[in-house]
């Protein structure tokens, strides 16, 4: 059998530990995920999807379990192992598009290269071109995110997460605050690039009907996974 | 080929251009910080180094001079017992041994021409009028090395030999004697000489103008009856500063009165030293208001961006990229803000040099700026910069990727 490029055993999450508040968020969660595969993460507000994202994000750590990134135990990495892991082994896609309003699209498209490597290269940014083309915004490469679209905005979001070719992408509501039409378009586009690179995805969604056409669907209730 | 920028210094430059007003007004801020300190730095070391020249320039560093004569007590401390002392008059004496005291001075360290000088007062007669002057007995050679009277003279030369003399300009009017005229001197103790005049100065000082009359060491000593001796041994030192610390091991070892012009011009040294004192607090004030500037501008840019950092976090780019981000900004703003200031300066200085004039016309300062001035001023601001972002640039590192995103 093939590595999956998640593996997620008896992952829990507590907060605010040793105080009066502590409250555990996750109470086990075992998720593997194999390399092409596009899951969606389902469930009700405050169940603890975003916290899910975050941990396989490497945004932050995890209470207990063990948390394997394309076969590497992330606890054995320290602070700037996890960061290099974030750079070239995994794209976030935001619910609210998070550009840099500082930079152009293309910039935007360019910057996990940038961050990367200490500069950007020609090679990135041929490689930004040729995602920005492939997500229809070639005439829009010199934007700023506020001249462009929402739609438009998320369209470069998943340019700048293809552009290092990570093995997963995380998705966080990334159509959340899009109309229907445009929240179809994205997705298929995701779908479409999840085919052509076969990098694994897990995307948070409150959509059912775009959780209907993923490979597979978990739900999480109260910190609990059920597939 | 385009340039491309590293990473920090990319995100750095877009990070100020997006806070464009907040950006303005600090780079404004470091501007006039800049231009105050380099302006007042070096109007102030102007308006020191002429009056310290004004007031060295016809005085030696260093004077030894035979000590004071003093009252030995007779009478036994008892008590019961009254005195009156009376002190001495001082009457002109050579200085002991002066050939190998000037022989130990020139071996001190720092100093770097010894001149003797015998010096008595007198009077200049011509015709029917009569001045009041001091004899000035000199070996010229050496004496022009202490004052340097090549520069204030206006007729004729500096070299008084025989019964050659060199008079000030004011004294030459009131006798109205010019060069190549006589003059007849007398001392107290009636011995007379008629002196050619040879030389004429203008020192710049109108007391010593009318005053100063200068002849040959050997005239001297045989008008003023000090065959072979000296009244004073006059030294001029590299550091005027250490004057001071000059004379007073002097001092110590012959046992003479050794005066440095720190001594005899306390005052003026304390007046200078308040300023250069009042000058560093200022400096050290507008140092420490423009780093707070910058510090309070990058905090509140942390918070403003705390979206972006996450989101670059969330990327990948580390704590140590992300404090480079905000130091580098800290460091932009004061080196261009001292760029910016180094010229406002400059054109402080031109305005103020054509306005402000001496008598004679000339601009009571220098316009020309230094460069150490500029340069230090330049690297403090670059330092202080990077310094004030310090605190905002590790609270932008340790900002939690997570907490930054949600906010």
């Amino acid at each position: 059998m093939t590595q999956p490029v998640i593996r997620l055993a008896g992952i829990r999450k507590s907060y605010n530990i040793g105080t009066e508040v502590e409250a555990e968020i996750l109470h086990g969660i075992d998720l593997d995920i194999a390399a092409g595969e596009f899951v969606a993460l389902i469930g009700p507000s405050g169940s603890g999807k975003s916290t899910l994202l975050n941990l396989v994000g490497l945004l932050e750590r995890a209470t207990a379990g063990r948390i394997e990134i394309d076969g590497i135990d992330t606890a054995t990495q320290d602070d700037v192992g996890l960061t290099r892991l974030r750079n070239r082994s995994i794209g976030f896609v935001f619910q609210f598009h998070h550009l840099l309003p500082a930079f152009s699209a293309l910039e935007n498209a360019m910057m996990p290269g940038i961050i990367a490597e200490g500069r950007a290269t020609d090679a990135h940014e041929a490689a930004a071109r040729e995602l920005l083309r492939r997500v229809g915004l070639e005439a829009h490469s010199h934007k700023k995110p506020n001249q462009l679209s929402g739609g438009q905005q998320q369209r470069v979001a998943i340019a700048r997460a293809l552009l290092l070719g990570p093995r997963l992408i995380l998705a966080d509501e990334p159509t959340g605050n899009l109309d229907t039409h445009t929240a179809d378009e994205i997705f298929a586009l995701m779908r479409e690039v999840n085919r052509e690179r076969g990098s694994a995805c897990l995307i948070v969604t409150h959509d059912p009907r775009l959780a209907e056409r993923c490979d597979r669907s978990v739900r999480m209730v109260d910190g609990l996974l059920y597939t | 080929m385009r340039i491309r920028l590293p990473f920090e210094l990319l995100v750095a430059l877009r990070f100020l251009r997006e806070g464009r007003t907040q950006s303005l007004l600090i780079l404004g801020g470091v501007t006039a910080g800049v231009a105050v300190t380099i302006f007042l730095t070096h109007l102030i070391g102007e308006l020191q180094s002429s009056i310290i020249e004004r007031v060295l320039g016809s005085q030696p560093h260093v004077v030894i001079r035979p000590p004071d004569e003093i009252n030995r007590r007779a009478l036994p401390d008892a008590p019961g017992t009254l005195a009156i002392d009376q002190p001495r008059a001082q009457r002109l004496r050579p200085v002991d041994q002066w050939e190998s005291v000037a022989k130990l001075a020139a071996a001190t360290p720092d100093v770097v021409a010894v001149s003797p000088l015998v010096t008595g007062p007198a009077f200049a007669l011509r015709g029917e009028a009569s001045k009041s002057v001091a004899l000035m007995g000199v070996e010229p050679d050496a004496y022009r090395r202490i004052v340097l009277m090549d520069k204030y003279l206006t007729a004729g030369r500096f070299a008084p030999s025989g019964t050659n003399a060199v008079i000030g300009i004011e004294l030459a009017k009131d006798l109205g004697a010019s060069l190549g005229d006589r003059i007849r001197v007398q001392t107290a103790g009636g011995r007379e000489e008629v002196l050619t005049i040879t030389g004429l100065f203008d020192i710049g000082n109108r007391d010593l103008n009318r005053r100063w009359v200068f002849v040959s060491l050997r005239l001297g000593q045989s008008l003023l009856d000090l065959a072979g001796g000296v009244s004073q041994v006059d030294l001029r030192v590299t550091d005027i500063f250490e004057a001071e610390a000059i004379a007073r091991p002097l001092a110590d070892a012959t046992g003479l009165k050794v005066e440095s012009w720190m001594t005899t011009n306390a005052q003026l040294l304390a007046g200078l030293k308040n300023q250069s004192t009042s000058l560093n607090l200022i400096r050290s004030f507008v140092t420490l208001i423009v780093a707070l500037g910058i510090a309070s501008v990058l905090v509140v840019s942390v918070v403003q961006k705390q979206r972006e950092i996450g989101i670059l976090r969330a990327m990948g780019a580390g704590r140590r990229q992300l404090l480079a981000v905000f130091l580098i900004q800290g460091a932009l703003v004061g080196s261009v803000g001292s760029a910016l200031g180094a010229s406002l300066g400059w054109g402080l200085l031109q305005i103020f040099a054509s306005v402000f004039r001496n008598g004679d016309g000339t601009p009571i300062f220098s316009p020309e700026l230094p460069a150490d001035i500029v340069i230090g001023a330049c690297l403090i601001a670059t330092v202080v910069g990077t310094l004030a972002a310090m605190i905002p640039a590790r609270r932008a590192a340790s900002l939690d990727p997570v907490d930054a995103i949600r906010s």
